[in-house]
């Protein structure tokens, strides 16, 4: 395979070799940005200007409704956590940042509920399919936060409390209709 | 109460003395480098990149702040200075320390003796300070220039040029294969164009027929027609000394030698203020080159109205405006600097020199055969 040559031609003509004319076409584009941005942040019209910094601990911007942020355990009905430790997230986490530790739950209705949910939000790579493999709407990664920067690694990871603080009541059906759902649905 | 204090200083220091024009040369000097060139390339480093992001739809650095006042982020320049201060001065192991300490010096100190020779302001009439006096009347005044030599501006360039060696020792004293062929672009570039810049001044000379700063803002009048700058070679000269200069200053378009982000320059191995030296000396080039611009082509201290407000103005006051005028003039031209710096893409090494040696100097030459047949057809 042989190397292609391409020749680029050179700018022609003395207004273009000069460079002259184009410097000062240059340097009154810049100038007029300049004059337009300083005289306007002067006056404190940002509107006016055309600046797109976004000063951010004061402005911030508001992030999509699906954007993934810090996760949060849902809660039932009566407050307790909806998770009933089916192990299914840690199983699809690709980075291993749950830790969830089941207990025998007092209630009779559910089986297991977790002892211990953690998750090591500097591990977590925000892929979001622990939302995705959850069957009972338990864990979620909506609350626009993301994970902010501490001290200590351990203030990183997030304990059942933590999780469950920003919690919610989930409007899904705890337990599911069970497999014949479609004739209870009709009946 | 300008005079009693004259009076005061006059039994202490005679007037005419030897101690006396030394007393005025110190005190012209640090007027000159720790009021003015100091404290703007101090605010130059602020400006530049908070002018720079306005230029380009940012903000740039605006949180510094002393308590409540951000004063627009002025501060971030002190904020700098202390941060360079403090942080760690490296020396590589193999670098010639006593050259390694002797380069940022080397590159700060001669462009700042070589100021010496810009005349700052109009002649203060001493001992007829609080009356007004006409300009050019007063008998024996004291110049407000550091060094009044009669070399003049070959003084300037005699100095000013020592500055290469900072760069190349720079260079060749870290010890770092990089920062040599830095320092080699750095002694290349400026070599070549102080070639130019000479060049450029020497059609000055024979328009003004002097070569001293002080004389030439003296034969320019104070209306902006009467300035250096009118006429064709004149023109000519300023747009070769303006490219000259910021080449001297090694910025961009003319920054290969240190090339910030892309290319290692000269001093990779400095940290700490000894970076720090090599960068306000940049700016210091930059305040230098203006202020040489305005004396030799924007009439110095000179403005318009300035005959007029001299014969109604106390002396004092008068030499008071015409010093905020011309600070307010070699600012206009650090500003247009920034400016420029800021437009231009960088040349390449090659291109560089061939722009210094094949055009630049061949019309530098020719601008001084037309500046002879300029004066000839004019007299």
């Amino acid at each position: 395979m042989g190397t292609t040559v391409k020749t680029v031609e050179r700018p022609a003509g003395i207004r273009r070799k000069t460079y002259l004319i184009a410097i000062l076409e240059g340097l009154w584009v810049t100038f007029r940005h300049l004059m337009k941005n300083w005289i306007g942040n002067t006056l404190g019209r940002r509107a006016k200007t055309d600046i797109a910094t976004l000063s951010y601990p004061e402005q911030k911007k508001v992030y999509p409704e699906r954007n993934r942020g810090l996760h949060r355990l849902m809660k039932r009905d009566d407050g307790e956590v909806r998770c009933v430790a089916c192990m299914m997230c840690p199983t699809v986490c690709p980075a291993h940042c749950i830790t969830i530790v089941p207990e025998e739950a007092p209630d009779g209705s559910i089986e297991k509920r977790p002892r211990i949910f953690e998750i090591d939000e500097l591990r977590c790579v925000v892929c979001g399919l622990c939302v995705e493999a959850c069957p009972c709407d338990a864990i979620r990664m909506d609350t626009g936060v993301h994970a902010w920067p501490t001290i200590r690694r351990a203030d990183a990871i997030l304990d059942k409390e933590a999780l469950l603080s920003r919690g919610d009541a989930s409007t899904a059906t705890q337990g599911g209709v069970g497999p014949f759902w479609r004739e209870k649905v009709k009946s | 109460m300008l005079d009693s204090i004259s009076t005061f200083v006059a039994r202490i220091l005679p007037y005419g003395s030897a101690s006396f024009s030394a007393v005025a040369a110190l005190a012209k000097s640090v007027f000159f480098i720790l009021l003015f060139t100091m404290p703007l390339a101090g605010i130059l480093t602020w400006m530049e990149r908070r002018q720079s992001a306005m230029m380009q739809d940012r903000v740039g650095p605006n949180r510094a702040n002393i308590g409540r006042f951000t004063l627009w982020g002025i501060p971030h320049f002190v904020a700098d200075a202390l941060k360079m201060i403090f942080k760690e001065d490296f020396v590589p192991p193999q670098a010639n320390k006593f050259l390694f300490a002797l380069a940022p010096m080397l590159s700060v100190a001669p462009v700042l003796i070589a100021s010496a020779i810009i005349p700052f302001g109009a002649p203060l009439c001493y001992g007829h300070m609080s009356e007004t006096v006409a300009l050019g009347t007063c008998v024996a005044p004291i110049e407000l220039q550091a060094a009044r030599l009669d070399a003049g501006l070959l003084f300037y360039f005699a100095i000013a040029s020592l500055a290469v060696y900072g760069a190349a020792l720079a260079g060749w004293a870290s010890h770092n294969k990089w920062a040599l062929m830095g320092g080699m672009r750095a002694s290349s570039q400026m070599m070549s164009y102080e070639v130019t810049m000479g060049m450029a001044v020497m059609a000055m000379f024979l328009v003004y027929g002097t070569l001293e700063p002080g004389a030439m803002v003296n034969a320019q009048g104070d209306w902006p027609w009467q300035w250096g700058i009118v006429g064709i070679p004149q023109v000519i000269a300023f747009v070769l000394f303006l490219a000259a200069a910021i080449a001297e200053s090694k910025r961009t378009p003319f920054d290969i030698p240190e090339g910030e982000s892309e290319i290692v320059g000269y001093f990779v191995e400095y940290s700490g203020m000894r970076f720090g030296m090599f960068y306000l000396g940049e700016f210091v080039e930059v305040i230098t080159s203006s202020a040489l611009i305005v004396t030799v082509f924007f009439g110095g201290w000179r403005f318009p109205g300035a005959g007029a407000l001299a014969a109604s103005l106390p002396n004092a006051l008068f030499v008071l405006a015409s010093v905020l005028v011309w600070s307010l003039k070699v600012f206009l031209f650090c500003a247009f600097q920034l400016l420029i710096r800021w437009s231009l893409p960088r040349f390449r090494a090659d291109q560089l020199l061939r722009l210094g040696w094949q055009r630049l100097l061949p019309i530098s030459i020719a601008n001084v055969v037309l500046a002879a047949g300029w004066i000839l057809l004019r007299r």
